[in-house]
């Protein structure tokens, strides 16, 4: 084989061996995808199910959350970039909850992303931060996984609470924080009364859509 | 050469304290023991899968091109490992995230390739992976144990979040995590708790 590969040019020897490794392993790669793609995709709709289910409670729904969902144009309460998703939860077609996605560009670092369920009468059935990168240790409390800081939005509405409450204790309102990582929270708390206030005025499309 | 391997990799060219390669994923996620571990295991299956698999074709390899083709093998392996634990531990993956294929650029990874399994054959390269992946951890797992007692008063936190529930025993809370040392956590935190673990091989050596 050696002796094979040095009547070539080391152009020509690199161009081969380059060409046999990398399909040697790209072949590897795409036989190791294809075993472990199934899974991957399999718990991560099992995981956002799980997210879904938490957000809305023992609110109980006879349809496919998976399917049902009505899109939502970027807006400024929701401050998303594309089309977004809200899912609707339905019960004998009745809407019973809808989940909404709602993003906190004033985070420390990057976007924090919220689901917030709300009922049909504007209460918050629950909420998550699906995703984040604040600070590890410090900012991610937010995270259900850290504290349990995130479960303080349940059962809230905007007539029980006026938009000034809407803040952390050291902003005047009624939300507690950690120390070093105000930031974060006023993120979280803005992100979470955005989406109410999303509902609030989009009440009549969300609730009285019928089924598609 | 067994004994050389573990002697090497553990302490006398310690990756973590000597050689001090691969220090970005030691300082950024070793703010937990579990966090600390699990990057170190990662980094250790594709120690021990790199030296394995380059060992063997060594010869085949032309001298001028050795680079590319080393780092084309880590990437696949890294690939390989980083699907099999989204797969099979999607905790551990979410808890380690972005870390997992930023081990492709662990300068440690290819230092062990260039340095050992080009030059040596098969079974003394899987110790050397082995056994240098393994000091790699031991010290990971120290350092995250500085960080977390002092930033988070818990020790072994997590472990029930990768391993299940039953594992939730083995957390010791020592104090509140609301009066944890900040800093401890932060980046500077890692440069502080690295800095007293390489003073403190110092030491030990300068004493012997």
């Amino acid at each position: 084989m050696t002796s094979f590969l040095k009547k070539y040019s080391i152009v020509g020897q690199t161009i081969l061996v380059m060409s046999i490794f990398g399909m040697l392993f790209a072949s590897l790669l795409a036989i190791f995808f294809e075993f472990s793609n199934p899974v991957i995709l399999k718990s991560e709709a099992e995981a956002k199910q799980r997210l879904l289910l938490q957000v809305i409670g023992g609110k109980e729904y006879d349809n496919n959350l998976d399917t049902d969902f009505i899109d939502i144009p970027p807006n400024v309460y929701l401050k998303n970039k594309k089309n977004g998703k809200a899912y609707v939860a339905r019960y004998q077609n009745k809407v019973r909850a809808v989940v909404l996605e709602s993003r906190a560009p004033d985070g420390y670092s990057g976007d924090i992303i919220l689901l917030v369920g709300i009922s049909s009468d504007g209460e918050i059935i629950g909420s998550r931060v699906v995703k984040h990168q604040e600070t590890p240790g410090l900012g991610d409390y937010i995270d259900i996984e850290k504290s349990n800081w995130i479960l303080a939005f349940q059962g809230l509405n905007l007539s029980d609470k006026p938009s000034a409450r809407w803040a952390v204790k050291k902003d005047r309102g009624d939300f507690d924080y950690m120390a070093g990582a105000t930031i974060t929270a006023r993120g979280a708390i803005k992100a979470v009364h955005n989406a109410l206030l999303f509902f609030k005025e989009n009440k009549a499309q969300l609730v009285l859509t019928n089924v598609k | 050469m067994l004994s050389k391997s573990i002697n090497d990799g553990l302490w006398k060219q310690n990756p973590g304290v000597i050689q001090l390669l691969g220090l970005c994923p030691t300082l950024a996620v070793t703010t937990t023991v579990v966090n600390g571990v699990s990057l170190g295991i990662a980094t250790m299956l594709v120690m021990v899968a790199s030296n394995g698999s380059i060992a063997p074709i060594r010869r085949w390899i032309p001298e001028e091109i050795r680079v590319p083709v080393f780092i084309l093998v880590v990437a696949a392996l890294v690939t390989i490992i980083d699907l099999s634990i989204h797969a099979f531990a999607e905790p551990l993956y979410k808890a380690l995230g972005i870390f997992i294929p930023l081990i492709v650029t662990n300068c440690i990874v290819l230092a062990r390739v260039e340095s050992f399994a080009s030059k040596n054959s098969t079974l003394p390269s899987l110790y050397d992976g082995f056994f240098m992946g393994l000091g790699l951890c031991i010290v990971l797992a120290i350092l995250g144990a500085m960080r977390e007692i002092l930033g988070k008063g818990s020790l072994f936190s997590g472990f029930d979040l990768i391993f299940g529930e039953s594992w939730k025993i083995v957390s010791i809370q020592f104090f509140d995590s609301t009066h944890g040392f900040l800093l401890a956590l932060l980046p500077p935190g890692a440069f502080l708790g690295l800095a007293l673990l390489i003073a403190l091989t110092n030491y030990i050596n300068q004493k012997k």
